[in-house]
């Protein structure tokens, strides 16, 4: 009964959006406040019918109810709860009705919080989101429904894929939709704005910062699910330029683009259709990066079984809104007339500097990923573009851009100096030489290319610092004064410190793990110890292990360093009897500078088995420089200014966005 | 500076990089574009040894062997032609016997595939595209086998 409620509310969902995505766009055109007027609550509506679809979704997981086909396929009553909850996204189905739920979410907000927006430009962007979600939600209905019945009903599920039984992944999809989803409301306004034939102040104060949650949540998303790659598939890698990591990281840094031109039309009027251009472009990515993973055209360790039918939909539904937004875009992109001159060294010119050449590097890993998909299609013969590829184009590009990252903010608007900016950075570049010389100083393989980004990593912290340093006049004047400034800086400026920073230890992070990495990988019977990185890692025992769904054989390491015990190790190997299936749980000692990784694989049937133990580098400063990034994105959120577009509420809650 | 002159800079810059980009791409996509063979093929076609490649298709029934330490030695197969495999390190968790299969490495002077990587799915009902082409082209595909591959995910 509930699933059917479910179902129905899926069903009025779908027609309703089908209204809002027509009824409020004629009356914009023909100035009918009537008709503009049903866009709002019909958002509001559109949330709390896809909130009860979800919700009677959620309630058929908790309490296996094996007559939906979608529950019997993907879970099992002997799941632990959190896993049966987030069983619900954690499927095909499920995870497009979380799609729909915030793409509710986020046209809710547009209705309930624009009420500052001018009223042709707010019916139109709901009518927009309102398009969005039409799509999606006939893609549920008619092609991936959660709602259908089995008979007879199963006497259990078929169980969950035990790789998706993490607290790691559990909560990578939702972030991630958070963030792809949350590029349609630049999306939405920049079509809206298009329509409109006009981007007003109202549009950027909106656009910026929903463009900066979405980011947020985007980078707090491909970090979670790239930490769970790294410590449950057991390959002591973090990023494998796989094509499904790559489909997210597309609209990453198309969004990182936007965030960045989105400034330059907020302060200076300049970049109008650019930053309209790249809005498109962000959420055509996000959209495509959706439809990729979903739609198993790509092989990949994350790809999963297809159907035919859906793969037309996906692609009809890409093609008309990429092509629909692209062509709106060239008829009316001219009349989007940009303000503000400014000459090529300044603030806005390092922006742009920054855009193209995140923009260029979204094209090489664009061209990586689709590649092998487009020569296939052509009858070319079935290839696939590795690492290889990515680190040489994609590399190359970033090293301007990071160095671009610590000089643009030293420039001033409409017309910087060069040489006065770089006179500022003299400490990050004497930080600079200290880091990379004492790099190379260490006898090891690959030293230069370690010193260029131990280098670059050092720049954008030091960079970072003395920007701020320079805002609030450190040591330039007595400590009061200086902490006055400090608690005076705007939250925006805090916000840009950390996240360069953030990227910095990303930076130092990437280049550690992969300068330094060392690996064992080796048979051990009980009581053999290997040597690594200054540690001796001895295997105790082997022994079982239950989990509340799975047996395990969980090992024993002994590490020990110069004689002292440092820490014991626990990997395991589980098996999950309904699933049929094996999984490895790496263990992991962090430290500050590293991580000691620990697998255990096979017995050998002597009584030996393979193990691999892995010494990475900086690999936790990978997580941190994530985590920093997205406080970055956090703090600049609860800046006033950033809520402009946000109407006084209240109390002082933090928006919705930044909880 | 007069807006024209503004944009004409941005657009050299702009070209300068895409062309840029462009070489980087060309030359990166000869040097690491790594091409899919069947068993079948590998027999029929002339490959250089040393020339990276992926060989997919099904891990023989009984045919996976421990070597000395981490080496193991197995057989993947399009049921048409069997190539030997072999690969040290630990086995993905969904590699099984009789399962799809792709291995990337390069083919060794003694014919047998030395590959550094084993790549097996996510899900154990799922078969790489490419090994059921490969099973397609050698006439060994059962439809039944393309029902398994259902919604599962």
């Amino acid at each position: 009964m509930i699933a059917e409620i479910g179902h129905y509310a899926l069903v009025l969902a779908f027609i309703l959006a089908a209204v809002q995505s027509t009824v409020p766009l004629w009356g914009a055109a023909r100035g009918d406040r009537r008709l503009t007027a049903v866009a709002a609550p019909a958002a509001l509506l559109q949330l709390l019918l896809v909130g009860i679809a979800f919700l009677a979704l959620m309630q058929a997981y908790i309490a296996s109810d094996f007559s939906l086909a979608n529950v019997a396929a993907n879970s099992h009553s002997a799941k632990p709860l959190l896993y049966k909850i987030t069983g619900v996204w954690a499927n095909h189905e499920g995870s497009m009705v979380l799609w729909v739920l915030i793409l509710a979410l986020f046209g809710a907000a547009v209705a309930g919080l624009g009420g500052n927006l001018p009223e042709t430009l707010r019916a139109r962007v709901l009518a927009i989101q309102g398009m969005i979600g039409t799509g999606f939600l006939a893609f549920i209905l008619f092609t991936s429904n959660p709602f259908l019945r089995v008979f007879p009903p199963p006497l259990d599920g078929a169980g969950l894929n035990p790789l998706l039984q993490d607290p790691g992944l559990a909560f990578h999809p939702p972030m991630l939709y958070l963030g792809y989803v949350g590029f349609s409301m630049a999306f939405s306004f920049a079509i809206a704005a298009l329509i409109e034939g006009r981007v007003d102040p109202a549009w950027a104060r909106w656009v910026r910062p929903w463009t900066l949650a979405a980011w947020s949540f985007l980078t707090l998303g491909i970090a979670l699910g790239s930490w769970w790659a790294y410590y449950e598939l057991g390959w002591g890698g973090w990023w494998f330029w796989d094509p499904v990591e790559n489909a997210s990281f597309m609209p990453w840094l198309a969004g990182t683009a936007l965030l960045h031109s989105a400034i330059v039309v907020e302060k200076r009027g300049a970049l109008k259709a650019w930053t309209v251009l790249l809005a498109i472009l962000a959420f055509s990515l996000s959209l495509m990066g959706t439809f990729l993973v979903r739609s198993g055209v790509l092989t990949s360790v994350h790809a999963f079984a297809t159907d035919p039918q859906r793969g037309l939909f996906i692609l009809v539904l890409l093609a008309l809104t990429i092509g629909g937004s692209l062509a709106l875009f060239a008829l009316r992109a001219p009349r989007l007339k940009g303000g503000g001159v400014f000459a090529p060294i300044s603030r806005e010119g390092a922006l742009v500097l920054n855009n193209l050449l995140l923009t260029t590097a979204t094209l090489t890993v664009f061209v990586g990923t689709l590649y092998p998909l487009v020569l296939d299609a052509l009858g070319g013969g079935k290839i696939s573009v590795g690492p290889p590829y990515f680190e040489a184009t994609f590399v190359p590009l970033m090293i301007p851009t990071l160095i671009a990252v610590a000089i643009g903010p030293m420039l001033a608007w409409k017309r910087g100096d060069l040489r006065t900016a770089l006179a500022r950075l003299r400490l990050a570049m004497g930080a600079v030489l200290i880091v990379a010389l004492g790099t190379l100083a260490l006898a090891d393989a690959d030293t230069a290319l370690a010193a260029l980004g131990t280098g670059l990593a050092a720049w954008l912290i030091a960079g970072a610092a003395v920007e701020w340093a320079d805002r609030v006049r450190l040591f330039r004047m007595p400590l009061a004064g200086f902490l006055a400034r400090a608690r005076h800086l705007p939250r925006a400026a805090w916000g840009m410190t950390l996240a360069h920073a953030g990227l910095g230890l990303l930076v130092a992070g990437i280049t550690g793990s992969s300068a330094w990495q060392t690996e064992r990988i080796q048979v051990m019977q009980p009581g053999d110890a290997v040597e690594l990185a200054g540690y001796e890692v001895t295997l105790v025992s082997v022994g079982e292990a239950d989990g509340p769904n799975y047996t395990a054989e969980r090992a024993q390491f002994r590490v020990e360093s110069g004689g002292r015990l440092v820490t014991t190790l626990a990997p395991e190997k589980r098996f999950y009897p309904v699933e049929g299936r094996q999984t490895t749980e790496a263990a992991i000692h962090t430290t500050l500078l590293a991580d000691l990784y620990a697998v255990i694989g096979e017995a050998d049937g002597q009584g030996g088995w393979t193990t691999r133990i892995y010494h990475n580098p900086l690999v936790p400063w990978i997580w941190a420089g994530c985590l920093v990034m997205v406080a970055g994105g956090a703090v600049s959120l609860t800046d006033r200014r950033h809520r402009v577009g946000a109407p006084a509420r209240p109390r002082p809650s933090p928006t919705p966005a930044t909880a | 500076m007069a807006p024209k002159r503004r944009r004409m800079t941005v657009i050299l810059v702009a070209l300068a990089l895409l062309g840029a980009a462009a070489a980087l791409a060309l030359t990166a996509l000869e040097d690491s574009v790594v091409f899919f063979f069947s068993p079948s093929d590998l027999a029929t076609k002339s490959v250089a040894p040393g020339q990276r490649l992926r060989l997919g298709g099904l891990v023989e029934e009984g045919s996976v062997q421990r070597g000395d330490g981490a080496r193991i030695v197995f057989k993947v197969t399009d049921l048409a032609t069997a190539v030997p495999v072999v690969y040290e390190g630990i086995l993905p968790d969904l590699f099984r016997e009789g399962q799809g299969v792709v291995v990337e490495g390069s083919l060794g002077p003694d014919g047998r595939f030395e590959a550094d990587s084993v790549l097996a799915k996510h899900d154990e009902t799922y078969m790489p595209p490419e090994v059921a082409e490969a099973l397609k082209k050698s006439g060994h595909w059962q439809d039944g086998a393309e029902s398994e591959t259902g919604d599962k995910e």
